[in-house]
């Protein structure tokens, strides 16, 4: 760990922090309908999108009726993008003549990206063609995260709302975190983005001709090697820098490119990084502020950052810390650290310009949140680096968390909390005026069981099938159990990133994957939905001596207490045989 | 239930118009309008030919060159198969790979710098470390004939270094700083 680092740790989150707020009180306008100064643009845009789509925007729907409008919309995009993934060879804008993608392929991808995952069994630059990366997924890199924000819009008017029967309309919502939030910025990060180098074209891959010829060694199917002499480099192009922006903005995270974030044409300078990082925490922490201004509350709103930035501050801080550990099975090579040489540390999956740095910070931020996205692999990381991306994931992703799943995740939590509170002092429970009753803390439980039932489940049931399980496994030990584990959190929690040597791209694990991305987001946005909706229709109790207050160090340290131990008590048996064992072993000089 | 079916097919149709050909298409316009040559893949061209991108490694090797990472990537620094190793920090097959390339890279007895026997996370990192640029100094000033403090300077020349002073790690770009050295070789 170095000074500089720390620094530029501190810079992050401070902007993180600061932008929050501007950022929050701009998005309570948006969904409270109140004056933009981007109003004379999008108004017009925004009633000719509901006269194309038939949207009457006075119209209030029920938690019923929105959940049903948030699916039958989902399905209707994955069915848009597995037909043009599997037509794509028909389709222009394919200028390497990419054959459709097969049908376990692209069913997991459809509902990857719909799901807010990105999960990627596949490698971008041989499978997907421009008009795919463009028309098939980087829409749903705006319609998941819309559909994100809107969910949790709708989850604060249920808090907000008092004897009503309605959260607002899905069309509506959807429409305004579009229009109003994720396309302009996204506009605007993308040519900064180009500024730097990130690629945006749809031209051909580039042959360029190699300044020393390279020889290249393969291994045949007959397990002979062949050694040839390659003289070009074949360079892949593409629309990238659309994707790049709305990539980390909405939290999605699916990479343009197989290396994702760690390829240079999506991510090649420092300044990308860092703009990166902030844009995939921007509208999550923005989204608290907006919480605390709609229901009134504003400190509500910090009381609960302040448990995130703890939670996120204690990732990056073992993270930061295990990946400038040498590692101890390397012989005659310098991993010390060099203010001015060299960051030293565990560079394997690591890009030179990011260092252990910009890398450990964008793996947690990266996990923190639901993005997924990466630029270091971390199947490479320590076992104690691992550890804080998988824990980010298994924990909820509540950590700022993903758009609108972040905040509606921590809400369940806090009633969670709120609950716990009312118990040890004996009143019912209440939280920001609604009495949170047998119902409520149902639904709740029911949103917390489904995440570990899911993850653990899928996990055992690959761990005992030999070949079909274990045979995706690209490493052994302790890490193989890691690297199933990390498939399915990541998938559950939406997230997206994995420990990538785990060959995912077969039968099993894309339909697995494919439900457990299912489970992982709507299994949990339905009973999340359910309480806004029984939340609404209550009245509001008046504030006495004996209410919880929502607003105190003490309420933060409730919640942080809650989150860890229902964290921990679920998955630490599982951690402890994967990673923390790992760790032990490497430091007893074992190598698998 | 109809009504709604109808929306969202709808609204699946016209979004995606918007959001999967018109913002795409905004965004290519104004980036080549506003930085051609980024939006292109900052390509270096030589005598009218492509010799590879800025922003892409290349491999090279031999005593003539400096020497790039080790590449994950197809059969090495491949940009149609970018990626990592994956391979885990426990993994005996990384250690094995790892010696190899210390025993291919060593000078002396110096211990070599980490980044240049670690594979990068995409497999096309077209940096190393200074501390791995000047490591392999003595061997390509050796080979070129060059003297050494000539070599350093130009491994100075081509250090990008943290930007506002603060941001990223100090790098050399290996391709920049080969093409760089075959010129000064030319003089």
């Amino acid at each position: 760990m170095s000074l500089n680092g720390w620094l530029q740790i501190t810079l992050f989150i401070t902007l993180t922090l600061l932008l929050a707020k501007p950022m929050g009180l701009y998005m309570a306008r948006v969904f409270e309908g109140r004056r933009t100064w981007l109003d004379p643009v999008l108004i017009p845009c925004e009633r000719l999108l509901y006269r194309l789509t038939g949207v009457n925007p006075n119209e209030e729907m029920r938690w019923t009726e929105y959940c049903v409008a948030m699916l039958v919309f989902t399905a209707a995009t994955v069915v848009l993008t597995y037909v043009i993934q599997r037509l794509q060879v028909y389709l222009p804008f394919n200028p390497q003549h990419l054959p459709g993608v097969a049908p376990a392929l692209a069913l997991n991808t459809a509902v990857s990206f719909s799901t807010n995952t990105n999960w990627q069994a596949y490698t971008p630059e041989s499978t997907m063609s421009y008009l795919t990366q463009m028309l098939g997924l980087a829409t749903h890199n705006f319609w998941s995260a819309a559909t994100g924000i809107a969910l949790a819009i709708a989850f604060i008017r249920g808090i907000v709302r008092r004897e009503m029967k309605t959260l607002g309309n899905f069309w509506v919502d959807v429409t305004r975190a579009t229009l109003w939030i994720l396309l302009p910025i996204s506009i605007v990060l993308a040519l900064v983005y180009t500024s730097q180098g990130v690629i945006d074209n749809l031209k051909p891959y580039t042959t360029a001709t190699l300044v020393q010829p390279m020889t290249a060694t393969s291994t045949g199917a007959d397990g002979k090697t062949t050694t040839s002499t390659v003289t070009t480099q074949t360079i892949a192009q593409g629309p990238t820098a659309s994707q790049e922006s709305i990539k980390e903005l909405g939290t999605n995270g699916g990479g343009f490119f197989n290396a994702n974030s760690a390829h240079p044409f999506e991510n090649p300078t420092p300044l990308t990084n860092f703009l990166e990082m902030l844009s995939i925490l921007l509208i999550p922490a923005g989204l608290v502020v907006t919480l605390g201004k709609m229901v009134g509350s504003p400190k509500h709103g910090w009381a609960v950052l302040a448990c995130m930035t703890i939670l996120w501050f204690l990732g990056v801080f073992t993270c930061y810390w295990a990946e400038s550990q040498p590692n101890p099975l390397y012989h005659n090579v310098d991993q010390s650290n060099s203010y001015m040489l060299q960051s030293g540390g565990n560079m394997e999956g690591k890009e030179v310009r990011f260092g252990i740095t910009g890398s450990a910070l964008f793996a947690t931020v990266t996990t923190d949140t639901s993005t997924g996205a990466v630029n270091s692999m971390h199947d490479s990381f320590m076992p104690l680096g691992g550890l804080v991306p998988m824990v980010n994931i298994l924990l909820g992703e509540v950590i700022f968390g993903g758009v609108g799943s972040g905040l509606y995740g921590i809400i369940v939590f806090i009633i969670i909390s709120v609950f716990i509170a009312g118990l040890m002092v004996g009143r019912t429970p209440e939280y920001l005026g609604k009495k949170i009753e047998a119902f409520d803390v149902k639904m709740a439980m029911l949103f917390l069981l489904i995440f570990p039932l899911v993850i653990l489940g899928f996990s055992a049931v690959s761990l005992l099938m030999p070949n079909i399980g274990l045979g995706s496994l690209s490493n052994h030990g302790p890490h193989g159990l890691s690297e199933v584990l990390y498939a399915y959190a990541s998938a559950a929690g939406n997230n997206g990133s994995a420990f990538a040597g785990l060959n995912a791209n077969t039968n099993w694990y894309n339909y697995s994957l494919a439900v457990t991305m299912f489970f992982g987001r709507f299994m949990m946005i339905v009973p999340m939905l359910a309480i806004a909706g029984n939340l609404a229709g209550k009245k509001i109790t008046p504030e006495t001596a004996g209410t919880f207050p929502v607003t105190t160090p003490t309420f933060t340290v409730l919640l942080l207490s809650v989150i860890i131990i229902v964290g921990a008590l679920t998955f630490f048996p599982a951690l402890s045989l994967g990673p923390v064992l790992e760790h032990l072993l490497l430091h007893a000089g074992h190598a698998f | 239930m109809k009504k709604t079916l109808i929306t969202s097919v709808l609204y699946t149709i016209v979004t995606a118009i918007l959001l999967g050909l018109a913002y795409p298409m905004l965004v290519l316009g104004l980036s080549h309008l506003l930085f051609p040559h980024q939006a292109d893949g900052s390509l270096i061209t030589r005598n009218g030919k492509v010799v590879g991108s800025a922003l892409i490694g290349q491999a090279f090797s031999g005593d003539m060159y400096f020497h790039s990472r080790p590449s994950a990537a197809g059969n090495g620094y491949d940009p149609t198969a970018s990626g990592g190793s994956n391979l885990a920090a426990t993994s005996s097959a990384l250690i094995t790979r790892i010696d190899a390339s210390v025993a291919a890279e060593k000078i002396g007895n110096t211990p070599v710098p980490v980044d240049l026997v670690t594979a990068s996370g995409s497999g096309l990192d077209p940096d190393i470390s200074p501390a791995a640029a000047y490591y392999q100094a003595p061997r390509i000033a050796q080979a070129r004939h060059l003297p050494i403090s000539t070599v350093n300077r130009l491994i100075e020349d081509h250090i990008t270094q943290r930007l506002f002073g603060l941001l990223g790690e100090p790098h050399v770009n290996v391709l920049e700083l080969n093409l760089a050295l075959d010129s000064q070789s030319a003089h």
